[in-house]
């Protein structure tokens, strides 16, 4: 059996209809709000606003549409997406569209009860994230008191509701040397699922590189542990692992292919083809406000700027992997070459190869790296925003 | 997902009885004009067969049940069909879309 990656198909050909190049997944960063802090979080540098995020009646127009596309799964994050105290309202809706709905949380806001309601309105599954299993090293990677407690309790409800369970580790130079114990603490918790996810540069990651960063040994000796444990583990718990590419040869095809599987809405309701888009310069970003998402998805300028391969130059264009992995990541071509049509520098026949792996080396190598920036809202604006 | 019996591998035998757990779904997507398996944060596209096969996982018909009944609609020898249906349940219970 073939799992769709994350797309089943994508054709050049005029369009028959819609939903024959639909997108398979909707991540819905509902809010930017979190109580965590940490370093490499995936949200923008500028974090949408609580007074500027869409309402449940917009979340739920967008979960209808998402359906009517032909999306097959939703994903509900964040921020954190359980402090939207509507968050039952839009899963019971997702839920009744005939989305998969998926909750990726840090679960340090979530209550037996609250938990119970969403299963009663039919959440699917639930994503739990951690720091790390130590506990003090947790607090200081997500600036969060007790977190680990929490979520080993977040972790009994999901096995006693029969919910599955993913664990999503981000891994980094400050926990990848407890990455046994991370697989030991999933399977322990029921995780029928891990993430073992090293951290992708973007964003406040980029922010902090430095500070991240692990050392090729380090990345080296993880795979093994992940290989070891995948074996042992067959059968029990699935592992999904996400490698550092500063270390690779080949780029990720990133989001598998720009806007071709998977559209991103932020908590103000822009469509972005992912959630870094943002970073990139020259495009135009359509709010769910004003346009329908099957338009978005099939039209929108940001969508059609880097779908498919004609946007491609040198060595991209006419490269054998130009289709596999799509030239790689457009944000991550922008943040360190400064051109976004470049090839991503994670490929060896980037130009800037060389230098992107000279970064990930040298800052690694760093005995004492410097301190994080944790993720905040920028503190005037946030005061004026409550 | 469900206690300590969950954290053993399970192995597919004849007289095993597959089913699709609550959070597996086996949709039919009339838009792509195909079926999917839903599967948390995964989505499977099954073959022909693998689709007959999962149609039949209730937790009530056992591995070989499932053989036979194919063996008669393909007109295949049963042998043949019921290794080839242990080892697609095998790999489908390893990626965690079915129990048994």
């Amino acid at each position: 059996m073939n799992e769709v990656a994350p797309m089943e198909q994508f054709s050049e050909k005029p369009l028959v209809e819609a939903c024959a190049r639909a997108p398979v997944g909707l991540l819905a960063e509902l809010t930017h709000r979190c109580p965590l802090q940490c370093p490499y979080c995936s949200n923008p540098l500028e974090l949408d606003r609580v007074n500027s995020e869409l309402t449940t009646a917009e979340w739920q127009d967008v979960m209808r549409q998402a359906a009517d596309l032909g999306i097959l799964q939703i994903h509900l994050s964040g921020g954190e997406p359980t402090v939207r105290k509507d968050l039952e309202d839009i899963v019971e809706v997702a839920a009744k569209a005939g989305l998969y709905t998926n909750l990726i949380t840090a679960g340090v806001t979530l209550t037996r009860d609250r938990l119970k309601r969403l299963k009663d309105l039919g959440l699917d599954h639930v994503q739990l994230s951690i720091q790390d299993v130590d506990e003090a090293n947790a607090e200081k990677i997500s600036a969060y008191k007790n977190g680990l407690a929490k979520k080993r309790e977040v972790g009994k409800w999901v096995r006693e509701f029969e919910m599955p369970l993913t664990i999503n580790a981000p891994i980094h130079r400050h926990n990848i040397e407890n990455l046994p114990n991370i697989i030991d603490f999933a399977v322990e918790m029921g995780a029928g699922r891990i993430e073992v996810a090293n951290i992708q540069y973007y964003a406040w990651a980029l922010k902090n590189r430095a500070s991240l960063m692990p050392t090729r040994a380090q990345v080296l000796k993880s795979a093994e542990i992940v290989e070891e444990a995948k074996e042992r583990l067959k059968g029990i718990m699935v592992f999904d692992f996400v490698v550092p590419d500063y270390y690779a040869k080949t780029p990720k095809p990133c989001m598998g292919g720009w806007g071709r599987g998977v559209m991103n809405v932020t908590p103000q309701g822009r469509v972005l083809p992912c959630h870094a888009a943002e970073s990139v310069p020259g495009l135009e970003f359509d709010n769910v406000k004003d346009r329908r998402l099957a338009d978005i998805w099939l039209h929108g300028q940001a969508f059609e700027k880097y779908r498919g391969t004609s946007w491609m130059k040198e060595p991209c264009r006419g490269c054998p992997r130009a289709e596999i992995d799509f030239g790689g990541c457009r944000c991550q071509a922008m943040a360190f070459t400064g051109d976004p049509t470049n090839t991503d520098p994670a490929c060896k026949l980037s130009p800037h190869h060389l230098a992107f792996v000279a970064a990930a080396e040298a800052e690694s190598g760093v005995a004492n790296p410097p301190p994080f920036v944790y993720r905040r809202m920028s503190p005037a604006k946030a005061t004026a925003a409550e | 997902m469900s206690g300590e019996g969950h954290r053993t591998r399970v192995i597919i035998v004849p007289a095993s009885k597959p089913a699709l757990p609550p959070h597996i779904k086996l949709r039919h997507d009339p838009g792509r004009g195909r079926w999917h398996v839903l599967a948390p944060e995964r989505v499977f596209e099954p073959d022909p067969i693998a689709i007959e096969i999962l149609k039949r996982c209730d937790g009530v018909n056992s591995v070989e049940e499932i053989a036979s009944e194919l063996a008669k609609e393909y007109n295949a020898p049963l042998q043949e069909i019921l290794t080839d249906t242990i080892s697609m349940l095998q790999e489908l219970s390893d990626k965690g879309v079915i129990r048994a």
